[in-house]
């Protein structure tokens, strides 16, 4: 049942090609998907009523629809409006969409958790709205933001695995290809288990240490 | 989309339900056992519990389905892919489960144990009469947000043919070539189906709320 030693060593490249699209497609989903979770958060509470409107409705959209839905409505929907993309662009879409709807939740709150005083005292200053978010809330709210976001990256990273449906060469889809070539299926899935493990124990170990020393913060 | 369009996704939607359900069921009950093995006197127990949890955590869900359809039942014991995915998905919300649990019950302040040993009531029953009908008030919130949750993860049993709602929905695009109409409809089922459920946890957490508070 388990892997030999002879398999792990000729799957292994092969796999690791699939781990490194994993971690590229993780790495620009958050790199796009946070921004824009920052954009949404400040359009959530933003005084306008359109753009309220719009970014609720965006945000709604990416945490309400799975990962998997959006992913195949960008891959697979898209095309019938005449725009095709490949599928890392459509997974590095989807998949920033779902960051950005979930990590604005995370940076709303984070932001609002800020004392009230704080805000006052840069209307005392002078400060104009950008200098106040630059200068005063979010250096504040990003720190108490920063656990959340960590985890919620693990998550991302998991979910790129999704990107097995839209035929994207990722880690599942390489260890599902040697399971078919070789008729392998438990020892190659069972590699691939352990590649995510050996990312995500550690990640989620890190993320723990942070929320700790986060909360010290806090507690000053 | 006409009315023949919606009845597979209608169809869909059932399954979708039957393993939302399914797979809550089982992660609620075993979540349990993993809970109490994750919370022993004996550190080898613990660190077990700690570790299996960790993990299931670990793998995503998509491979998780994969390993026990294809690679278990394919080699071992034949299993249907609806089993599969039962089982799958039952085994990571047991584990969440079991997080959720503990969460509740550390919030239970250490107060409750000790007037419980004062009133020499026993382990068991300071449990099951004092501890547990108040960590249920606190672990009921996050219970039905991870519900909410595993029922859009539930999609992922498309992938080994399932035929629930992701299912109907890539079957109904290829078949129609409206991809943006039929994954839109189908995220909005998803939306739909999560309503009662945020509905229901905050009427039954108002209730509870309310018997407490006298």
């Amino acid at each position: 049942m388990l892997p030999s030693f002879d398999e792990i060593w000729t799957w292994l490249p092969e796999l690791l090609g699939g781990l490194s699209i994993s971690l590229q497609v993780t790495a620009l989903s958050l790199l796009f998907g946070i921004p824009f979770g920052l954009l949404l958060a400040l359009g959530v509470l933003a005084r306008k009523r359109s753009v309220r409107g719009l970014s609720l409705f965006l945000v709604e959209v990416g945490r309400g629809a799975p990962a998997l839905v959006l992913l195949q409505f960008i891959y697979f929907g898209l095309p019938s409006t005449g725009l095709t993309i490949g599928s890392f662009a459509a997974a590095v879409i989807a998949l920033a969409w779902n960051t950005g709807a979930y990590t604005s939740e995370i940076i709303r709150a984070s932001l609002q958790s800020i004392a009230h005083g704080q805000r006052e005292a840069a209307i005392a200053l002078g400060l104009n709205r950008l200098d106040e978010l630059r200068y005063v809330l979010l250096p504040q709210g990003l720190r108490v933001a920063l656990p959340a976001l960590l985890g919620f990256s693990i998550l991302i990273f998991q979910g790129t695995s999704l990107c097995f449906t839209i035929a994207l060469p990722e880690l599942v889809s390489r260890a599902y290809e040697i399971g078919s070539t070789t008729f392998r299926y438990f020892p190659a899935l069972l590699c691939a288990g352990v590649l995510y493990a050996c990312i995500s124990i550690p990640a989620a170990l890190l993320v723990n240490h942070v929320e700790k020393r986060a909360g010290l913060y806090a507690q000053r | 989309m006409s009315v023949a369009d919606l009845l597979p996704i209608l169809r869909g939607l059932g399954w979708t339900v039957a393993l939302t359900a399914g797979a809550f069921i089982i992660g609620a009950i075993l979540g349990v056992p993993l809970l109490v093995a994750r919370q022993s006197r004996l550190a080898p127990v613990r660190f077990l519990a700690m570790t299996l949890i960790q993990i299931i955590r670990a793998i995503p869900p998509i491979l998780w389905l994969f390993i026990i359809f294809f690679g278990v039942g394919m080699t071992l014991l034949p299993i249907s892919p609806f089993n599969a995915a039962l089982a799958g998905l039952g085994l990571i919300a047991a584990a969440n489960m079991a997080e959720i649990y503990r969460g509740a019950l550390s919030s239970i302040h250490f107060g409750q144990w000790e007037a419980s040993a004062a009133l020499d009531l026993g382990r068991f029953w300071t449990v099951t009469d004092i501890v547990a009908p108040q960590a249920f008030r606190v672990a009921l919130p996050s219970a039905a947000s991870y519900l909410i949750g595993l029922m859009k993860e539930t999609a992922v049993a498309s992938t080994i043919g399932v035929t629930e709602l992701a299912f109907q929905g890539n079957q109904l695009s290829q078949m129609t070539f409206r991809g943006l109409e039929v994954f839109a409809m189908v995220g909005l089922f998803y939306v739909l189906l999560s309503l009662p459920i945020a509905w229901l946890s905050r009427v039954a957490d108002g209730y509870l709320q309310a018997k407490v508070a006298r």
